[in-house]
């Protein structure tokens, strides 16, 4: 068994990751940095990260066996880890309640975000509302229309949405704006980014507060099965559900870890997001790692039909985990996530988010071609109630 | 060329009595075919030098003007490559100082080593990345020494006073002193703390101090102008530019250098 322990002090997760962002950003960076490495070593910040994450968001979220899917399938046991359990359905809050007690212990009182599909942006405004902390969300404005119910949840929650309408209108522009808007109110204002990404520390903060997903799942499958998985699915957009649910099983060889990307309408087509499976090495919103670019470095719309899955980068330590084989990456089509969409529904009950279908339908290829007395785990990142009217409208179109 | 070029042209100026002013133009902003001639306009207005931008899609550093320009610029085809083969076929070397301003990736994609050498070939005299701290500058610091290209640092007022001081030390040509809290853009007036920030700069920098971001008035460029060595203004040019009020743009680069004079 090999030590894991990636990011170094520089923030490079072999040769991704590190911190490409303008000076007025960087003493920030090194604040929070300085912040983090603080409180993960304070038993009391410890202790108060555990109590919300059990009394408000409802940890540990189960991991089940999906008795009706394995025999449909045939072949390996399926388990679901069921971050869509979480408050606010989905495992970004895991995240937005550790950072917002960082916010807290810099003595910040505004917390800026981007969102995507809405996830992290409705997680970022609920523990802004916990914590009364003032929130400002930028969406791009694509999003906000694939995603109106998530952006009334938000304002609900007393957060601004700010919509972002220049480039694609998705998250990738969102980001942007969320960092301009971070530079020009750094000294009160902390960025809760939303995903493995961005400058260094974000991707080690993330992963690590992610991490729980990852090392409930360890104690949980021993519990059930005596052993640890065979395989692992999560789905990667910037890859925060996925990096949390790897990173605890690096060093554990014998389990395949298998990050899905977003293949749109297919990877041979100009309309997709799978960073890993086909982009190129370059920098991005303050890292270096995968991104989609063309020839002259301008970075190109992302496509999928998953909001959350659709950004042309992804986080450096899945670059890195690509480049080392640790991890596997495959992609999966629009049309492969709906109908994992529709079978998880149909055959066990739950709805996952359009995200998530993306590691199911993978799954349940693998699944296939392994042997009754293996197991898979599937990373169930978050719940499908916000994807049911886009799903309902793209199944009239066919 | 390069890092040498930058100070005597600098310290001609000054000895003129005159401040520094560098204006920031959008390459392919209008269409490459206008370089040649916006470049010998701008030497003409009396300017120490000009930073070319080079277009880039996600330009975090730079406001809704600036970032409209690069647009503008990317939907009629500009690309670095472009530009480099364009300053190469100028007819003459112009006369001033260019100054890239660019996103990392854009040159990052091009190749860091090649990128160096073929500014060398192109005549550019010094290279601003906004996107690269200190903390990063290794990558490319190698390779802009070996061909001669002057490296500007930019400073924020966020950077605490010994790194304000590091980076100054660092910096070739000129120091670029980041003075407004935020992205490139016209602003109504800079604070108290922005004159005290220039002040300890300007006693610390071994180099120019001209401050940028935020300028974009005669007025804005002498109030700065008593506290540092200069300033660079970027939206208002390019607005003016967009706008085709050339004559605007020499009334406001002859207003900015004359402050010296006065005062």
């Amino acid at each position: 068994m090999t030590t894991y322990t990636m990011p170094d002090e520089t923030g490079r997760f072999g040769s991704f990751g590190g911190r490409f962002v303008p000076e007025l950003l960087m003493p920030a960076l090194l604040e929070l940095e300085e912040a983090y490495e603080q409180a993960k070593n304070d038993p009391q910040f410890i202790e108060e990260l555990h109590y919300y994450l059990k009394q408000y968001v409802g940890r540990e979220t189960p991991l089940y066996f999906a008795e009706q899917l394995t025999k449909e399938v045939g072949g390996a046991n399926i388990y679901l880890k069921r971050e869509d359990l979480n408050h606010t359905g989905a495992h970004k809050i895991n995240n937005t309640i550790g950072q917002a007690l960082l916010t807290l212990r810099m003595g910040k009182k505004k917390v800026v975000a981007e969102t995507g599909a809405g996830q992290h942006g409705v997680a970022t405004a609920t523990v802004c509302a916990l914590f009364d902390l003032e929130c400002i969300v930028f969406m791009g404005e694509e999003d906000i229309r694939r995603q109106k119910l998530n952006v009334f949840r938000m304002e609900l929650l007393g957060a601004e949405v700010r919509s972002v309408s220049h480039g694609s209108g998705t998250l990738k522009d969102a980001t942007n704006e969320a960092l301009r808007y971070w530079a020009s109110n750094v000294n009160d204002t902390h960025y809760i980014l939303g995903s493995a990404v961005g400058p260094h520390p974000f991707p080690k903060i993330v992963r690590d507060l992610q991490s729980v997903i990852g090392k409930e799942t360890k104690q949980q499958i021993v519990e059930q099965t005596g052993k640890l998985p065979d395989a692992i699915v999560a789905c990667v957009g910037g890859g925060s559900n996925s990096i949390g649910m790897f990173h605890p099983f690096i060093e554990e060889e014998a389990v395949k870890l298998v990050g899905v990307e977003a293949a749109g309408a297919g990877i041979d087509t100009e309309q997709h997001a799978a960073t890993i499976t086909k982009g190129s090495k370059g920098i991005l919103h303050g890292t270096l790692s995968n991104l989609l670019q063309d020839e002259n470095g301008q970075i190109t719309e992302a496509f999928s039909i998953s909001a959350g899955l659709d950004y042309p980068g992804v986080g450096p330590e899945h670059s890195h985990l690509n480049e080392t084989g640790r991890v596997h990456y495959a992609a999966i089509t629009d049309d492969e996530a709906l109908d994992a969409f529709q079978a998880l529904s149909r055959i066990e009950g739950i709805i996952p988010a359009l995200e998530s279908a993306h590691a199911v339908a993978y799954a349940m290829k693998l699944a296939k071609e392994m042997k009754p007395d293996q197991t898979l785990v599937i990373c169930l990142s978050g719940r499908g109630d916000k994807d049911v009217e886009q799903v309902k409208d793209r199944l009239e179109e066919k | 060329m390069g890092k040498e070029r930058i100070e005597q042209i600098f310290q001609e100026k000054q000895s003129a009595g005159q401040k520094l002013f560098i204006p920031y133009i959008m390459a392919g902003d209008g269409g490459l075919d206008i370089l040649e001639e916006r470049i010998q306009f701008l030497k003409d207005s009396g300017v120490a030098a000009i930073e070319l931008g080079i277009p880039f899609s996600d330009p975090i550093a730079d406001g809704p003007t600036i970032q409209a320009a690069g647009q503008r610029a990317l939907s009629n085809g500009t690309s670095l490559k472009a530009v480099l083969n364009h300053l190469q076929n100028f007819e003459a070397k112009p006369e001033v100082p260019i100054i890239f301003m660019t996103y990392l990736n854009p040159i990052y994609n091009y190749g860091l080593e090649k990128f160096a050498a073929d500014c060398e070939k192109a005549g550019v005299d010094g290279i601003i990345i906004p996107d690269l701290p200190m903390e990063e500058e290794d990558m490319i610091a190698g390779a802009l020494r070996a061909h001669s290209i002057a490296f500007i640092r930019l400073v924020a007022m966020t950077s605490p006073r010994e790194r304000m001081i590091e980076i100054a030390k660092r910096s070739e040509g000129f120091l670029y002193a980041v003075s407004v809290m935020g992205t490139t853009g016209a602003r109504q007036s800079h604070g108290k703390n922005v004159k005290a920030y220039l002040d300890t700069l300007k006693e610390n920098s071994p180099v120019p101090v001209l401050a940028g971001f935020g300028v974009s008035s005669v007025e804005q460029a002498n109030e700065l102008g008593t506290h540092c060595d200069g300033v660079i203004v970027g939206s208002k040019i390019v607005d003016l530019f967009h706008q085709r009020q050339d004559a605007e743009v020499r009334k406001l680069v002859q207003g900015s250098i004359e402050v010296g004079v006065k005062g």
